[in-house]
């Protein structure tokens, strides 16, 4: 692949970054990263990664661009409200490089479209707000042997890891979705808006990491940090063998509806 | 007295001590939704009440954030 003068000047302080270079910026541009909801992760996720040109960015979406979005979710404008998130997306990862091909989905991730989708990329984010497409987007990669990074926030604080085959899983630490409104969500606990974009862009540069294929990604490692102490904690864990998924004696061998998980727990 | 470790923060507490226990005096806000390791191992949620606390252990309490959007 032949860089123009005009992408060597462009990418040029990555170019200079030893650990990348033009071979490091050649992978990213091959690179294929889907990133799912273009929300508060998803918009740093999508703005870093289309900036770095990554070649092919995949974003899934089935909502429109609410004005209480506005807060923290900086890929959307004021006037976008009421635009698919998918579309407000491409609209500025276009702008920012015209390098980067993208490919909107307006739906939401579902089991049955998972396996489909996910196929055709290198790599997964998790941007969603809800436990069981988080649990979904897990099982999903973990049975295609696809790499992800997990995120999660909620008021001040923020969580995640990166998933590669081999690797600890989601469901290795938390082993199944929470009741139906156990656990309080963004909109209904609220956020710091900034919290999302110091989130995402570690999930954004994890994506960078694993592409160029330089340091460490996190990868049998939980991030967690609280922005009211701005304390940052990477708490080890590993493969769990009571995994119901990636462990000694799984339970789970295909993808289950997420609607219907949660349907499920709620019966009980 | 014995020493612990609790999310990397040392802690004294009295043993004999059971994780359940220590959940309690942690005031872990939603104790069935908490993950815990113990030594860099999971502990299955049914054996909380059973798992013993011993000196020099380290214990780590996750919780479930489920945001992003």
């Amino acid at each position: 692949m032949d860089f123009t003068a005009e992408q060597i000047e462009r990418y040029s302080r990555h170019i200079l970054l030893q650990d990348v270079g033009v071979e490091g910026q050649e992978k990213i541009q091959k690179g294929k990263a889907l990133v799912i909801g273009a929300g508060g992760l998803g918009a740093p996720v999508l703005l870093y990664l289309a900036a770095a040109g990554v070649g092919t960015l995949g974003v899934i979406d089935g909502d429109v661009v609410d004005l209480s979005n506005l807060q923290r979710q900086v890929i959307h404008f004021t006037q976008d409200v009421g635009k698919p998130k998918v579309q407000s997306a491409k609209e500025k990862i276009n702008q920012i490089n015209p390098d980067v091909e993208v490919i909107t989905y307006h739906k939401f991730f579902t089991a049955e479209n998972a396996f489909d989708i996910i196929k055709d990329y290198d790599f997964i984010v998790d941007g969603t707000d809800n436990f069981p497409v988080k649990f979904l987007i897990n099982d999903a990669c973990v049975l295609a042997g696809k790499p992800f990074s997990h995120g999660g926030i909620l008021r001040f604080e923020g969580q995640t890891l990166t998933h590669q085959p081999d690797t600890a899983c989601y469901r290795c630490v938390f082993h199944a979705p929470p009741p139906p409104n156990a656990v309080p969500t963004c909109s209904q606990a609220g956020v710091l808006g900034a919290i999302a974009g110091m989130l995402g862009t570690i999930q954004a540069a994890e994506v960078l990491k694993f592409l160029v294929g330089t340091g460490e990604l996190l990868t049998n490692k939980l991030l967690t940090f609280n922005a009211k102490t701005m304390n940052f904690r990477t708490v080890n864990v590993k493969k769990n063998p009571a995994c119901p998924i990636c462990g000694k004696h799984p339970t789970i061998t295909e993808l289950v509806e997420a609607e219907q998980a949660a349907c499920e727990l709620k019966k009980k | 007295m014995s020493k612990i470790k609790v999310n990397n923060e040392e802690q004294e507490v009295t043993l004999p001590l059971s994780l359940s226990e220590l959940i309690k005096l942690n005031k872990v806000l939603q104790p069935d939704m908490v993950s815990v390791q113990l030594n860099g191992n999971f502990v299955l949620k049914e054996d909380f009440d059973s798992a013993a606390i011993n000196e020099g252990d380290e214990v780590d309490f996750l919780y479930f954030m489920g945001g992003g959007r």
